[in-house]
């Protein structure tokens, strides 16, 4: 059977099972276009590159399934870049086809020439730059093999004009061909009786669960982990969901903007079972103070993960999952599992999470109707937004956030009970990913209930992707938390820089968000005090036929607590100032 | 003569990296290099006699960045294959260096005199320079080198270090191979 590259390419596209693709054609990439037209694959045309870049991602967050898009060439290759560099910090399995100039027309300064597989090398797992539409099923096949297999990641098929345009006979590859690519599976049994050791000594061990539980689909073996061991978890903001925060031994996020019991319990632990996680600067703090008493067993796929940071006591090259399941197979074969000498321990953490749980300021109540006044009006605290927020909606519903002080408090204030329902940018720190990163997850699990919480920063950065969201009939919520600021940097600018103010304010009405989310098609709210939010959260559930944006004017002045400075020691966290006093003491 | 060499250069170690002879790969080695910040002393590309696979061999300075990271980033690449380590004391290392020098009618003889003992080649002559091709270990060049120096040096290209592992003469099976590292 002869085909065209294009034919081919969509065709190699339906045999890996792909059923929707976010893109935006253009000159290079037109021939790919047209047998788009044939195909059952749902093609959902965004407003910019770049969102078609993050709805992948989305999608892929949320179904564990490789995302695709496909953009043109040049402008609409670089516009994607910033996607696939979140996906490559992120470990997100992305496929990204992009339109090329005709191989005879590279490197002449051609119009719309970019060197996308140089320009995308280091933010890619792989790259190819195909120049015989003979070798496009083939690429295919590798191309998703790599992504989704080892440690996850983005992978780029740069397709030239005139070779998806030429003619080949189809095939369909039995296999790849990668001599330098074999993806660690099972862990060494040597190195899992070292961890064994170390875990039936400590007294004060943490389990400091990363992004590889979720990739590696390992929530239930580490269910089993800590209900054998009883050993207390800490999930990093890319693990998030892996292992329920209303667990008693669930002591939520770690890191900068962790819980005072996460980051402490880490720093005073004797033994940490690193799962999937690569001791990120955001959750280590100052490497040389962090967790200086803990032996350290590392698991993971990346090799060079092991040791990057921190070296540990024992090193497991392993699928996170295949590896806790031989821990537990090993503990429960050694018969020496000891809950008991853990309990002072557990004492301890339930001490401090009593002492230190997230908290802040709440509102005054609503003063009488006859004070009322713009400057009487009860502030309204974006966590009280996000704690009505999760009470308001399904446990399995999925949140997505941007960057900044949005983000930390979703994740600090939001119970998480299931796997791949927190979606956001961790690696990378993406502003605006939320809008499109939350259509591509209700594109993925159209059976969910998708709401974003984002910042008025974040959301001015991509929120054109809500006529987009309209024009598919993709209905996700938007709760913006409208503090008139770049809130995050306006946070160090208060803490590090004597509250000078430079750049960060961006105003509450500029643009009327209600307006614009209305132009776009969605249902726009407007939420000002306490008493309001729970209202208009029931009224946005209640629409399922098109977005609603809810523009929540939160208070300016409200700040991400607990903090520990960059670079500074994880024992120097800032906490709560209601909850300073005490602090002092209990050092 | 490896004692000096270590001396010399105690945070080099060479790496040879077998990689698939396919566009670009060249670039994804010396671009991973670049954006993670290692250091690259000298470096040798060319086809092996398997057509499919090239040898990459890469003198690397390991003083700010530990080699079993680098040698870790590396075999990410989905192109390269194999790495090994090559250890001085276990190897024969060779490089070429072609040099151009100053050499009048009055110094010819003395510089030819310098090449035979370093059973060098004299592959160019000119009214007033010749020039050398001598192969050798790395420290061998390096002696040559700040001999020619006085006369004058016009041009010199050295191709960076390659290297085998020694053959094993205790043992009936032959040679030995580098040790894979990853």
């Amino acid at each position: 059977m002869e085909l065209t590259g294009a034919q081919a390419l969509v065709k190699s596209l339906e045999m890996q099972g792909v059923e929707v693709i976010f893109g935006l054609p253009g000159g290079a990439i037109l021939p790919v276009y047209d047998p788009i037209i044939d195909s059952p694959i749902r093609h959902i045309l965004v407003r910019h590159e770049q969102g078609a870049g993050h709805m992948a991602e989305g999608y892929a967050h949320a179904t564990g399934r490789p995302g695709v898009a496909m953009v043109t060439s040049g402008p609409g290759a670089t516009n994607v870049v910033t996607a696939l560099a979140d996906a490559y910090m992120d470990s997100i399995p992305f496929v990204c086809i992009t339109g090329q100039v005709a191989t005879s027309a590279i490197g002449t300064d051609a119009f719309q020439e970019s060197d996308t597989t140089g320009i995308t090398l280091g933010v890619t797992k792989h790259n190819w730059l195909i120049t015989d539409a003979a070798d496009i099923p083939q690429v295919v096949r590798e191309a998703f093999h790599i992504a989704t297999t080892g440690r996850p990641g983005p992978v780029l098929i740069d397709v030239p004009k005139d070779v998806a345009m030429s003619t080949m006979e189809w095939y369909w590859p039995d296999g790849v061909d990668l001599p330098g690519y074999h993806p660690a599976s099972q862990p060494d049994p040597t190195a899992i009786q070292a961890a064994v050791a170390l875990v039936l000594a400590a007294e004060r061990p943490v389990i400091y669960a990363g992004g590889g539980i979720l990739k590696s689909g390992a929530s239930k073996a580490l269910r089993e982990l800590v209900d054998l061991t009883g050993i207390p978890v800490v999930t990093t903001l890319m693990a998030r969901g892996s292992f329920p925060d209303s667990h008693p031994l669930c002591l939520g996020m770690p890191g900068m903007h962790g819980n005072y019991t996460a980051v402490t319990a880490m720093q005073k632990a004797d033994l940490l079972l690193a799962l999937g996680s690569r001791f990120d600067d955001r959750v280590t703090g100052k490497v040389s103070a962090f967790a200086p008493r803990a032996k350290v067993v590392h698991v993971d796929i990346d090799k060079a993960e092991i040791g990057k940071v921190r070296r540990p006591e024992v090193g497991i090259l392993a699928d996170c999952r295949l590896a806790i399941e031989a821990l537990v197979e090993a503990l429960t074969i050694s018969g020496s599992v000891d809950r008991g000498q853990l309990v002072p321990w557990i004492a301890r953490l339930e001490q401090w999470q009593a002492q230190y749980p997230y908290t802040y300021d709440r509102s005054e109540p609503a003063p009488g109707l006859a004070t009322v006044g713009a400057s009487r009006r009860p502030t309204l605290k974006p966590q009280f937004v996000i704690e009505r927020l999760r009470e308001l909606t399904p446990p399995d519903t999925i949140l997505v956030s941007g960057v900044g002080q949005h983000q930390m408090w979703a994740s600090q204030h939001w119970a998480f009970e299931y796997p791949n329902t927190w979606v956001n940018s961790g690696g990378l720190g993406t502003m605006g990913f939320a809008v499109p990163a939350a259509i591509g997850a209700k594109v993925g699990r159209p059976d969910r209930m998708v709401w974003a919480v984002d910042g008025d920063g974040c959301f001015q950065m991509t929120a054109q992707e809500l006529a987009t969201a309209t024009a598919e009939r993709i209905p996700v919520k938007i709760a913006i938390l409208n503090n008139a600021y770049l809130g995050m940097v306006r946070q160090w600018q208060h803490m590090f820089y004597e509250e000078r103010y430079s750049e960060v304010y961006l105003s509450p009405d500029l643009p009327d968000y209600v307006g614009w989310a209305e132009a776009m098609g969605c249902v726009g709210l407007r939420v000002e005090s306490p008493e309001e939010v729970t209202p208009a959260i029931e009224k946005a559930n209640d629409v399922d036929d098109r977005p609603v944006v809810i523009d929540f004017r939160t208070d300016s002045m409200e700040q991400v607590f607990p903090m520990v400075p960059a670079g500074a020691s994880n024992d120097d966290i800032v906490v709560h100032p209601s909850q300073r006093a005490s602090s002092e003491v209990s050092r | 003569m490896t004692q000096d060499y270590k001396a010399k250069a105690p945070h080099h170690r060479l790496l040879s990296v077998l990689v698939e002879n396919k566009a670009g790969v060249l670039a994804r080695v010396a671009g991973l290099f670049s954006r993670r910040g290692y250091k690259i002393f000298s470096l040798a590309v060319a086809p092996t006699d398997d057509e499919r696979f090239s040898r990459i061999s890469i003198v690397v300075d390991v003083e700010s960045s530990p080699l079993e990271q680098v040698v870790a980033q590396l075999d990410k690449l989905i192109n390269v294959v194999e790495i090994g380590e090559l250890h001085p004391d276990e190897a024969r290392e060779a490089e070429l260096l072609l040099v151009s020098v100053s050499a009048d009618a009055s110094q010819r003889s003395q510089v030819i005199q310098l090449v035979g003992v370093f059973a060098g080649r004299i592959v160019d002559v000119g009214h007033d320079a010749i020039t050398v091709m001598v192969a050798g270990t790395p420290e061998l060049l390096d002696d040559f080198e700040s001999l020619m120096r006085p006369y004058g040096i016009a041009g010199l290209q050295r191709s960076g270090r390659i290297a085998l592992p020694k053959l094993e003469r205790s043992s009936a099976s032959g040679a030995a191979t580098t040790a894979a590292i990853a």
